[in-house]
């Protein structure tokens, strides 16, 4: 039963990073359009939020849910050596969430737009800096539960140039998704061409972040090149999402927008899949040299058979009724 | 081991958070829970009777439940991380042993979620019987999470599901923990005045516009709805308060004693109303004290015996001012709540003429705050009752506090928070309701106007 609820969590954090990061995405892309263009990106980029916007950041929660109940220890490890960047990423989710259900539903549009407008963008740049800075603490060895000062203990846990790599690679692979997402809700050529552009544009941007997780890793000594060419999954994981990138050029090219899209989510979790393979079921790797393991480090056995019952139980409820949703709106706008 | 710096004590700095985001919570978990099958009902009548105007009222108040979900879900996902950011110590343990209706909550949300989006986005593209069960399935899951959430609460107050042996919980099942004895009263009682307390608000908003003569049949029907609503919820308080009560002097005795401001074990308990409780003299002064009243209430016997707080040991005492005040105030917002659905009900069937009198409405405009007055002192008497314990009788509070100093500014920070999102919410609604003649009530001149615009 550990597996189906492993196999859980997995799913909602992949979720949670391809839907809701491609939300957070569309926040960061209208930001770094000019003013010129942004009006229309921002409707097509609204176009393809709702109305699921809603359901895709509950992921986040049946992932912290399934953390606390299953996986206690990690949790409290996260929750008091992380404190600061999970209340900025928090930040983040309020004033992103808050800010787009106002800017949607105020009934008089007024100037107060330019404000919920302003605060949906920032907020949808912080959050996924954030998370990308958490999940990177978790693996570089940074979090020591043995050190002695306040610095140590809740600031250089999370603090380091590794993080903030990873943590510019999450926005990047944000604006990724929600560009390659939009390509299927533009109307006419001209915004189809437009965002090629983006998506090509987030594109390089993810390849120069991503190089520097990697030089940024090299120099703090965390064997992240190790640990995804060392074994053949890794190096399966990598090609195959290089191969996509390439499908991707070619599928775009041909105007194919279905594929392009189930491309990029492969390519996602391939990276997922990739950068936690290989420490795999180690899921905290601390300072002091301990790791906190997904097999080791659970809650009581009934616990967990009751926990995935109750995901199994769940998902039967969730899954069709959100694919149909999901389904009626893709036809309506047709 | 590290310079602290004590402007305010972390424990009581963390303590204020968690109170002040549950307080925020709480409010939108309720509107959440109980204003969709206000939205329902008044979509049942439009389906029913084909009165535009009941479409414009589902309409309008779509719209209020959609910025309030969108509030309530916020503060439900900085709640859960707050339950790890400030107590990893309680988390720790009682995460396996109460997170199992945390993860049906999770599902109840999410369909909720999933709901919500049919029904906003779906007008006139489905069948529409589809459209409104998907309108009152997100009463219904949110009545279900809100549910969900009280297990967890309850178990808190009445632990079980584990054993407690040498400071490790063994024996751990957590279905038992959920269906633990203080889940049946508390859920009974929450559910009961979230309808009390939203009903009492809504119609209170409502009663105010019709005052102001615009929209009024608009505005009469809301009123007539949110009415009923109430009136379900205040005199429901009352009955599923006695079970909660009794529940409470069976399982916590000590919360019941302070509540109560009840400080000597007799027999034959008298009521205590008001007056000004001193712990250390273990008195109440200016007190009004109904004879027995309380031996009855507990336990249907006038001469019962009921334990008072010196019977227990001094560091196991809440704080019994503030838990006997929060009492009183609920109770007395519930009698008045009482008092003005009873008047309420004799208008509407023996004095017709009453329901559009001036102050009548005024009653209900002055109510409107009531019911959520009387629901936050409900569950200050539950949480700072249960003091000072976090398990009861198993961890103290101050034993799960995170060990980070520096919780003060973090207070600060989400009490920032807490403001400025209440400040734009009550803008927001202003807004909406300031809307009502162009956009939601179809008789209006101004509607008309605009359609044919359009």
């Amino acid at each position: 039963m550990i597996y189906v609820v492993i196999g859980f969590l997995w799913l909602s954090m992949c979720l949670y990073l391809i839907l809701g990061g491609a939300d957070f995405g569309a926040g960061i892309v209208e930001l770094f359009t000019s003013k010129k263009a942004r009006h229309k990106t921002q409707e097509i980029m609204y176009e393809s939020i709702a109305p699921v916007w809603e359901a895709n950041h509950m992921w986040l929660i049946i992932a912290i849910v399934i953390l606390f109940v299953g996986f206690p220890e990690i949790y409290t490890t996260m929750s008091t050596y992380l404190h600061i960047p999970l209340v900025l990423m928090l930040l983040g989710i309020i004033a992103r969430g808050t800010a787009f259900t106002f800017r949607h539903y105020d009934a008089v549009k007024d100037d107060w737009q330019v404000l919920y407008t302003h605060i949906f963008y920032y907020a949808s740049l912080l959050t996924p800096f954030f998370l990308g800075l958490i999940a990177a603490a978790t693996v570089s060895q940074s979090i020591n539960p043995d050190a002695k000062t306040f610095l140590d203990l809740y600031i250089f846990s999370w603090l380091n140039w590794f993080g903030v790599a990873v943590g510019l690679f999450t926005v990047a692979l944000c604006a990724y998704l929600a560009s390659i997402f939009s390509l299927r809700e533009t109307r006419d050529k001209l915004d189809l061409t437009l965002m090629i552009k983006k998506s090509k544009q987030a594109m390089i941007f993810v390849v120069l972040t991503g190089a520097l997780v990697f030089l940024t890793a090299y120099l703090s000594g965390i064997p992240l090149v190790t640990w995804v060419f060392s074994k053949p999954l890794g190096i399966m994981a990598i090609s195959f999402a290089t191969v996509a990138l390439v499908l991707i050029f070619r599928a775009m090219k041909n105007r194919k927008l279905l594929p392009v899209r189930a491309l990029a989510g492969f390519q996602v979790i391939m990276i997922l899949v990739a950068a936690t393979y290989q420490h795999n079921p180690d899921i905290i790797l601390l300072g002091n040299g301990q790791h906190l393991s997904l097999l080791e480090h659970i809650a009581a056995p009934k616990t967990i058979s009751a926990l995935g019952w109750a995901l199994m139980l769940g998902s039967l409820f969730i899954l069709p009724f959100l694919f149909y949703l999901m389904f009626s709106f893709s036809k309506l706008k047709k | 081991m590290y310079p602290k710096i004590d402007i305010m004590d972390d424990f009581i700095a963390a303590r204020a958070q968690m109170a002040l985001s549950l307080g925020f919570h709480i409010i939108f978990a309720c509107v959440g829970m109980v204003m969709p099958f206000l939205m329902a009902f008044a979509h049942w009548k439009y389906l029913k009777t084909n009165n535009e105007v009941y479409k414009g009222l589902t309409k309008a108040w779509s719209k209020g439940v959609a910025i309030l979900f969108a509030t309530g879900a916020v503060s439900g996902t900085m709640l859960s991380f707050e339950l790890g950011l400030l107590w990893p110590g309680f988390m720790k343990h009682a995460g396996p042993i109460f997170g199992m209706p945390f993860s049906l909550e999770g599902t109840a949300f999410f369909i909720e979620a999933i709901a919500i989006g049919f029904f906003l986005y779906g007008w006139d593209k489905f069948n529409k019987w589809f459209h409104w069960f998907c309108g009152f399935l997100v009463g219904l899951s949110g009545l279900a999470s809100g549910i969900f959430v009280v297990a967890a609460n309850a178990w808190m107050n009445s632990p079980s599901g584990f054993d407690y042996i040498n400071g490790q919980y063994v024996n751990i099942d957590p279905i038992k923990a959920m269906f633990n004895e203080a889940w049946f009263p508390q859920a009974l009682h929450m559910t009961v005045a979230a309808f009390c307390a939203t009903g009492f608000a809504v119609a209170g908003v409502h009663a105010y516009l019709i005052m102001r003569k615009k929209n009024v049949e608009f505005h009469t029907k809301a009123f007539k709805i949110a009415a009923g609503f109430a009136l379900i919820g205040a005199f429901g308080a009352p009955l599923s308060g006695d079970v909660a009560a009794k529940s409470v002097a069976k399982r916590q005795p000590i919360k019941l004693a302070a509540m109560e401001a009840h400080f000597e074990t007799e027999k034959g308990a008298p009521f205590i109303l008001g007056g000004i409780p001193d712990e250390s003299k273990g008195e109440v002064k200016y007190a009004v004290k109904i004879p027995k009243v309380l031996s009855f209430l507990v336990s249907n016997d006038f001469n019962a015996e009921v334990k008072g707080l010196n019977d227990f040991p001094r560091d196991e005492w809440p704080h019994v001012a503030v838990v006997h005040y929060s009492f009183q105030i609920m109770i007395f917002f519930g009698v008045v709540m009482i008092c003005i659905g009873s008047v309420y009900l004799y208008a509407f069937f023996f004095r017709k003429e009453w329901l559009s009198k001036n102050w009548l409405l005024k009653t209900f405009l002055f109510a409107t705050p009531f019911g959520y007055i009387a629901l936050e002192a409900g569950w200050t008497v539950t949480e700072v009752g249960r003091q000072p314990w976090i398990i009861y009788g198993v961890m103290r509070t101050i034993d799960a506090v995170t060990p980070m100093p520096g919780i003060q500014y973090s207070f600060y920070f989400f009490t920032a928070i807490f403001v400025s999102l209440s400040l734009i919410i009550i803008f927001l609604l202003r807004r909406q309701i300031k809307m009502v003649p162009k956009l939601y009530d179809p008789t209006d001149i101004q509607f008309k106007t605009k359609n044919k615009e359009l």
